[in-house]
């Protein structure tokens, strides 16, 4: 199940499952393999991975990096909490020359850590997925050259919709009424009609409702976004889910895992794009994907968000490691394009490549392809960690404890907005 | 020291010799010492130093910051609605575990005292949970008896009842994922103060239990209250001690149950878990989370004098 975890995790903002995270650096930081496989010449260089699920990832990466003849590179294929293991290293200089990594966060930008890659990504910035691109811009700089791209989607079983007499929910209150149906028609077998995590939703579904009002986290002029109305009605309705006892909860492995739905514990789940395969190696053809409905006047809405590949400031070949990252994730579409679609299931960050594969072009994956460029929105770089944890915290109360939305979103802007300024004066 | 000084005075390698003692014995001492020392000095004191310096800085993503920020990060702390409500939970577990436990591996040490036969086997059998991890426990509790689903095994009991599934991490109210907490953490400690218990029970001298019989003390609970309780009360102090050490120390279990991959929710949530996402998310603002943890070690601190205090810690027993 760890094996896993590393990829699903693509938009999180932290977790994992080693309990004792500060022993886990510091063993980390003492690893004995480092790697070193690269053949080429020139200096060493030093390349961070997360360790992805899927068989063959590893062994991609490690040949592309052998592939280089200008620097040695090594990769590190890392297991567990990535994102700290990063964090930790890159405080000092035994970190990696090249890392991916989900961000960067903003104060990683602010605080010097990461190198401008503006220059590399220049040419081609306009292939580039704009959505996954805008969280690694910050003062007109980019910061990280978007790898892959993930987003997310509920999974409905046609079959079970079918017998409950429901349709594939268009709103959200479509969305509430069909969960009720569904859990009512299939009371006696224990199968719950909506599977949004074992938390009931409040962790994988982040903003993603608000956009589905037609609102935002935080507006381009960098204001607060769903100071308004409509946020704290979306979110009672995502609450009635939970009060009607529609929601699967407690299942053994989380929202990220389609376990739950395949074998048959709700008949509509949300999950990663990465479950597909999964999915319709399970079910063939009684499945089908949709995105968050719209809500009011707003539209569909799924995440989306990359891993960027940046360069560490604190690298001793700053200049080699840029040439390298160039090579591989701004020239070398071929392996993006093998690294994206060969092993795991994402949609490759360059939209010329994304078009042009064979595997998103019919069935589910293709209505994911859609979802994902026209209703696709990634968490802005300003939506830093207080903030969301706010956010999260908040949407936990309305969602488990029935507290009033309205009054628990106006405690959340407040601690927005002090953050906002945080940022715009540093 | 007397011996010591004699001997360098009378011989005659002057400083060095005095330095290495008679027999080589302050050598010795520094040999067998001196990694220990060396070791709690570096990875203990150093940090805890380091943690209050940074406490008072602006350390984002640093560990050598250079923004003086005074008591800033202090006042921020403590302004922080979900810190000061950390504190409440973690003061709320603490008053609940400590007496649970107290009493459910007492009377597990009075079980276990009093059978004649196969004593040794249930001793063995209530002390191996302690053997097991934190971690490994918690996983167990989660995935296997206290999942949301039909098979989990808390739920299929309950199923032969009738009652309905519940979803134990998830339902706030009730709040069963404080059912979930406690009992993993009790069923991994009480065979431990068992055997502590146990030790202390068998120290009791049996004239005192027949002395009280032929006054005419009652079996059960009068024996319990004037013979065994005031008998006990060393091994209590310690037992207390260390459970409330325990409690202070809350993150294994409780992070292992309650967290996902995208952090942790409100509920449940002690100071250690939220500075731990604090300090070490993506985050990385060691200076607040280094106000936090020595705000969270000065409450300790005042916590521990004041039970020592109470409970004579040091005094010569009576």
């Amino acid at each position: 199940m760890t094996r896993d975890i590393g990829r699903r995790r693509l938009f999180g903002m932290a977790g994992g499952v080693a309990g004792g995270a500060a022993l886990t650096v510091a063993l980390a930081a003492c690893g004995s393999n480092t790697g070193r496989s690269g053949k080429g010449s020139g200096p060493a260089l030093s390349q961070w991975y997360h360790q992805y699920g899927e068989p063959g990832a590893e062994q991609a990466v490690k040949r592309y990096a052998a592939a280089y003849d200008k620097a040695r590179v090594s990769v590190q294929w890392r297991p567990g909490d990535y994102d700290r293991q990063t964090a930790a290293a890159l405080l000092t200089d035994s970190g990696p020359d090249v890392f991916e990594v989900n961000g960067p966060k903003l104060d990683q930008i602010k605080g010097g850590q990461v190198v401008d890659l503006t220059a590399e990504i220049e040419a081609v910035k306009g292939d580039f997925n704009q959505a996954v691109l805008a969280p690694k811009i910050w003062q007109d700089k980019v910061w990280a050259i978007p790898q892959t791209i993930d987003t997310q989607l509920l999974f409905y079983r046609k079959s079970m919709l079918k017998a409950a007499g429901v349709e594939p929910p268009r709103s959200v209150d479509e969305l509430v009424e069909a969960a009720k149906a569904l859990t009512a028609r299939h009371r006696k077998d224990k199968v719950k009609g909506l599977f949004l995590g074992n938390d009931g939703g409040a962790a994988v579904l982040g903003g993603t409702p608000l956009f589905a009002a037609g609102l935002s986290l935080i507006t381009e002029d960098g204001k607060v976004g769903f100071d308004d109305p409509a946020a704290a009605r979306v979110l009672g309705k995502v609450r009635q889910l939970y009060a009607d006892e529609s929601l699967l909860l407690g299942a053994p492995t989380d929202w990220s895992d389609p376990a739950a739905f395949v074998q048959g514990l709700a008949a509509m789940q949300w999950s990663g794009l990465w479950a597909l395969p999964q999915v319709e190696k399970a079910l063939g053809d009684d499945f089908g994907v949709l995105p968050f409905p719209k809500d009011g006047a707003g539209k569909p809405a799924v995440p989306v968000g990359a891993y960027g590949s940046a360069v560490s400031a604190r690298s001793k070949h700053r200049k080699e490691a840029r040439a390298y990252v160039k090579w591989l994730w701004v020239d070398g579409t071929d392996k993006q394009e093998d690294f994206a679609l060969a092993y795991g299931f994402h949609i490759p960050a360059r939209t010329s490549l994304a078009k042009k594969a064979k595997q998103l072009q019919e069935g589910a994956a293709a209505d994911a392809v859609s979802y994902a460029t026209e209703y696709g929105h990634a968490e802005p770089l300003l939506w830093t960690t207080p903030s969301s944890t706010a956010y999260q915290d908040a949407l936990n109360r309305i969602i488990k404890g029935g507290a009033n939305p309205e009054s628990e979103l106006k405690g959340v802007v407040r601690k927005v907005e002090a953050e906002l300024q945080r940022a715009k004066t540093k | 020291m007397r011996a010591t000084k004699a001997a360098a005075g009378t011989g005659t390698g002057g400083l060095l010799a005095r330095l290495r003692g008679r027999q080589n014995r302050n050598l010795w001492f520094w040999a067998f010492v001196g990694p220990f020392a060396i070791g709690l000095a570096l990875f203990t004191y150093v940090p805890l130093a380091w943690s209050v310096y940074l406490s008072f800085f602006d350390a984002h993503n640093t560990v050598t910051p250079t923004d003086f920020v005074g008591l800033d990060n202090y006042t921020a702390m403590l302004g922080d609605d979900a810190f000061v409500s950390s504190l409440g939970t973690f003061l709320l577990f603490t008053a609940f575990i400590v007496p649970a436990t107290y009493v459910l591996s007492l009377g597990l040490a009075l079980m276990v005292n009093r059978l004649r036969f196969a004593q040794a086997f249930f001793r063995s059998v209530f002390f191996l949970p302690t053997a097991c991890s934190y971690v490994v426990a918690a996983l167990v509790w989660k995935l296997s008896i206290f999942n949301g689903v039909r098979f989990g095994l808390a739920n299929t009991v309950l199923g032969w009842f009738g009652a309905d599934q519940t979803a134990w991490l998830s339902t706030t109210d009730p709040p069963w994922y404080w059912l979930v907490i406690v009992t993993v953490r009790l069923w991994l400690q009480a065979g431990f103060f068992m055997i502590l218990f146990l030790a202390g029970l068998q120290r009791i001298p049996p004239r005192l239990y027949e002395a009280a019989a032929v006054d005419g003390a009652r079996p059960g609970w009068q024996t319990l209250r004037y013979i065994t309780l005031p008998q006990l009360r060393a091994t209590s102090v310690a037992v207390v001690l260390l459970l409330v050490i325990n409690a202070f120390q809350a993150f294994d279990e409780f992070y292992n149950l309650m967290s996902d991959a995208r952090g942790y929710p409100p509920y449940a949530r002690p100071p250690l878990v939220y500075l731990y996402y604090t300090a070490l998310g993506q985050e990385q603002n060691l200076g607040l989370g280094s106000a936090g943890a020595v705000i969270l070690a000065l409450i300790i601190a005042v916590a521990t004098v004041v039970q020592a205090r109470w409970f004579g810690l040091g005094r010569k027993e009576d």
